[in-house]
């Protein structure tokens, strides 16, 4: 799955994208013409922009006479990364240069396939709990020295080491001793990683995670440079220091400005490597970045603007992707106070909201209206098992059965339900929350106020719970398995800002986690979503898309649930 | 003399900047949320490491002190959310690109709206007067993030003529649209400025004596009258320095530069309390030094006043 195989290509601009892991329908035919993947733009974009017939080489690789001459990648990148420690940093921005900079023991392909990275094989237990991978013998730093386990030995011990604070080492849990490890209460030493030989590594886990392979794909379970990170502390990973294992080395970093990506000799698969140098330019401003891509100084942006829609829409059509995203948008109810302590208030509140108008009105770029928490994309999850049965109700019946629990529970018209959305300040936050109180008021009469916060206020009255009564919140999950939205709301999360506290729920989370069977596991999965949807302590809208323009010459990369793009896997046609 | 009177200026800047440094120190701190704070929650051992790393586990007052031990030895801290730089890296990376841009603004802001405003007072209440002073309102009026965007589209997509952001190590061709989006509205308020003082200087009697001794009109205009003309707009210089070199936020943003007038805004938002320190106390000393270059500017200009 590493290469770019011709396979890919066709499929590129197609309406749905099946792969064997992710099955995700990308939004073609969606209302309004939202996304332009059909062949008609694909080939008209080709004629407009005259670009050669698409020719491949026997390895697969693009010929090289349909390729440009100059093999530069300038991508627009949000804001500017923390740092491009893979350990310390958080964000986005930061994961999609450390993407082209880094490879894990597993990579992926164009369509987020999982594939072999720096391990070239590798065994699994029966039980599902142990992992033995063969690492590829040419496996290099950047700076020529041979990676062996133990560097895989030491990046991981690093990340769980609470002395290095990194803030996503907890998604590394389902390793042996890693929550010990990062509570401080065994040394890093003891972590269930182990070097077998200098090629051979084997890690153990607490209880089999079929999603495991996947976590290693994340920035957290990318390797860094021991010498350099004990030479240079917290510098190691700036420009010039920086040692790093995959396509791309770090040339440049110029803070607030640019990030320059250059070919790293190295690589083992350098040899197919198409793009010679990458850039990266943090705009915030989607307007602005948007602006230059239409003066061709960006050849893909990182998001368009909402608001620019129908623009965007009419003009640069054939240049619009837009994907759905692992991520779901969400109103949570603060079940520990009243009335939101009343299942029947928040189901009559969940019922109301008219997600198709929020879909098709208001967020308008092909977002899907969501009945399930867990997002679609994770394979062999039952969805349809796990949405509420008025998901197939007409809107009128919804709002006439959420008029009779209401009712019931004591609000009416002489004595309504009066109410505060708080979301954190920004324009399409309060969009929605306008119209969902426009919702509410109008099926069920109730009063909502709306309140504003800055981020990290908002965050902190979220997690204290004293405050809120109803709350916007969004999550975007990081690795493709329903855990990674429900354990959210264990009872013991401290995420879990809506104080849902469910026995039930706990148990079926702690039964998932030991069931070996993939197939059985997921069946638990869908009883606790259907659990905590019952329970109505959240109230999911929409999922996440991820939308961007594209200049047409920029081949070889797909669409994915992930929104992951490896530059490595790009290549720029003669335009 | 002059020596003494600097001296005693840098001297009574020290409790400003003092008390300055004190408010935003606490007032930042009471602002809910912290700078590891995010979506996600932390594990409250890594949190706890966290803090420890960064001191933020100590008593406030006992921070307070420890933060003014590092200004004295001129160490502004690492930056939380960039934690691979220390906030002098971030100031020093980011200031030379908005001083360039600054300076140049306001270079480009006095020369043409001294300019305009000369000419608007020379031909007062003429149609050339109300058509450079409706132009100059106009500039005032229009906000510079209304601006930009436009000049941006204009000039940069339907005529690509101009790169429509990046900073490109400060090349020209890149100066141009943000130098211009900068400099207008101040060139716009100069103006207005100039033609004000101007007109009262040019109805004055030894003027008139000039205009009686037979001298050309131009050598009037500049030789005489345009030095007590521009007293004003010296004022202003101070301020606008200091806002236009620290305040160009705005157009950072649009253009992509690299300037620092962003790490205020963003180290706010994100509790970087090191970085919102370090930017402020900057500021601070930064428009302390160019007050005190005006005054010395008015000095040179104004014969009347001596230090």
């Amino acid at each position: 799955m590493l290469s770019i195989s011709p396979r890919f290509l066709p499929g590129l601009r197609t309406g749905v994208l099946l792969s064997s892991l992710f099955a995700i329908a990308l939004l073609s035919g969606c209302s309004g013409g939202t996304a332009a993947f059909d062949d008609d733009a694909a080939t008209s974009a080709q004629q407009r922009w005259n670009l050669p017939e698409l020719r491949f080489t026997e390895d697969g690789l693009p010929h090289p006479d349909i390729l440009a001459e100059r093999q530069v990648l300038h991508r627009g990148n949000g804001s500017q990364p923390q740092g491009l420690d893979p350990h310390l940093t958080e964000g986005v921005p930061d994961a999609n240069v450390q993407r082209d900079l880094f490879e894990g023991l597993v990579s992926a392909g164009p369509d987020v396939v999982l594939g072999p990275g720096v391990a070239e094989r590798w065994e699994i237990s029966e039980d599902g709990t142990r992992y033995v991978f063969h690492l590829r013998r040419d496996a290099k730093w950047s700076n020529g020295e041979a990676m062996t386990s133990a560097d895989w030995v030491y990046s991981f011990r690093r990340v769980l080491d609470p002395q290095t604070g990194s803030k996503y080492a907890m998604i590394l849990s389902p390793i042996v001793n890693a929550r010990q490890v990062m509570g401080g209460e065994l040394p890093p030493e003891q972590i269930g990683v182990t070097a077998l030989d200098d090629y051979t590594l084997e890690i153990r886990l607490n209880a089999p995670a079929p999603y495991f392979l996947e976590l290693l794909t994340h920035n957290s379970a990318y390797p860094v440079h021991r010498a350099s990170v004990e030479r240079h502390g917290d510098a190691h990973a700036r420009a010039g220091n920086l040692v790093s294992n995959g396509a791309y080395r770090l040339e440049e970093l110029v803070m607030q400005s640019h990030i320059r990506l250059v070919r790293n000799p190295h690589y083992y698969d350098n040899h197919r490597t198409i793009i010679d140098e990458v850039y990266f330019y943090p705009i915030e401003d989607q307007a602005a970045e948007l602006k230059r891509y239409r003066a061709n100084e960006l050849d893909m942006t990182y998001e368009v603007p909402n608001a620019q829609f129908d623009w965007i829409s009419a003009n640069l059509g054939d240049e619009l992707t837009v994907s759905t995203y692992f991520g779901t948008y969400y109103f949570g109810f603060n079940t520990s106070r009243a009335p939101f302590d009343d299942i029947r208030v928040r189901q009559a509140l969940a019922l109301t909201i008219d997600r198709d108008i929020i879909t098709d009105k208001l967020t308008r770029f092909g977002e899907v209206p969501a009945y399930s928490f867990t997002p679609p994309g994770v394979p062999g999850f039952d969805y349809a098992s796990v949405q509420p049965e008025w998901a197939g109700w007409s809107q009128q019946q919804r709002n006439e059965y959420a008029r009779e629990l209401l009712a019931q529970a004591g609000f009416d018209e002489a004595n309504p339900l009066a109410l505060e959305i708080r979301y954190n300040t920004h324009q399409n936050h309060k969009k929605i929350a306008l119209g969902i109180a426009a919702m509410w008021k109008q099926a069920l009469g109730v009063r909502a106020t709306l309140i504003n916060e800055e981020f990290r206020v908002f965050l902190a009255n979220r997690r204290q719970r004293s405050l809120t009564q109803v709350v916007r919140i969004g999550w975007i999950g990081d690795y493709l398995d329903p855990t990674n939205f429900l354990d959210l709301y264990h009872s013991q999360n401290a995420q879990n800002d809506v104080a849902y506290e469910e026995p039930r729920y706990d148990a079926l989370l702690a039964q998932a986690a030991v069931t070996a069977d993939p197939a059985q596991r997921m069946r638990v999965l869908e009883e606790a979503e259907r659990t905590l949807l019952g329970d109505y302590p959240i109230a999911p809208i929409y999922t996440y898309v991820s939308k961007r323009v594209v200049k047409p010459y920029v081949r070889g990369w797909q669409p994915n649930a992930s929104d992951h793009h490896r530059s490595r896997h790009m290549y720029i046609l003669k335009h | 003399m002059l020596a003494r009177y600097l001296l005693q200026r840098l001297l009574a800047a020290i409790p400003t900047l003092f008390i300055l440094l004190t408010l935003a120190f606490f007032m930042i701190r009471l602002a809910p949320g912290g700078p590891f704070d995010g979506d996600k929650a932390l594990p409250p051992e890594i949190q706890a490491n966290l803090d420890a790393k960064y001191h933020l586990d100590e008593p406030l007052g006992k921070q307070y002190l420890r933060y003014l031990g590092m200004i004295v030895r001129g160490d502004l801290g690492p930056s939380f959310q960039y934690r691979e730089y220390s906030v002098t890296e971030l100031i020093a990376q980011g200031f030379p690109v908005s001083l360039k841009l600054g300076f140049s603004a306001l270079a480009v802001a006095l020369l043409f709206g001294v300019a305009i405003g000369s000419i608007a007072a020379w031909r007062q209440n003429t149609r050339t007067d109300y058509l450079l002073m409706g132009a100059a309102m106009t500039g005032i009026a229009i906000p510079n993030f209304v601006l930009a965007p436009l000049l941006v589209l204009g000039v940069a997509i339907t005529l690509g003529w101009l790169p429509a952001g990046g900073w490109n190590d400060g090349a020209w061709r890149n100066m141009i649209l943000p130098v211009t989006a900068l400099a207008l509205p101040y060139m716009a308020y100069v103006a207005r400025l100039t033609r004000g003082s101007m007109v009262e200087t040019l109805g004055s009697d030894y003027i008139r004596t000039a205009r009686a001794k037979g001298l050309p009109e131009w050598q009037v205009l500049i030789k005489h009258a345009l030095k007590p003309a521009i007293l004003p707009v010296v004022s202003y210089l101070g301020p606008a320095a200091a806002a236009i070199i620290t305040g160009s936020v705005v157009i950072e943003q649009i253009f992509g530069l690299p300037g620092m007038g962003r790490y205020f805004v963003q180290g706010a938002l994100n509790r970087d309390y090191t970085l919102v320190m370090g930017v402020v106390v900057f500021i601070g000393v930064l428009i302390v030094v160019f007050n005190l270059i005006v005054d010395l500017l008015y000095a040179l200009i104004d014969p009347r006043i001596r230090y």
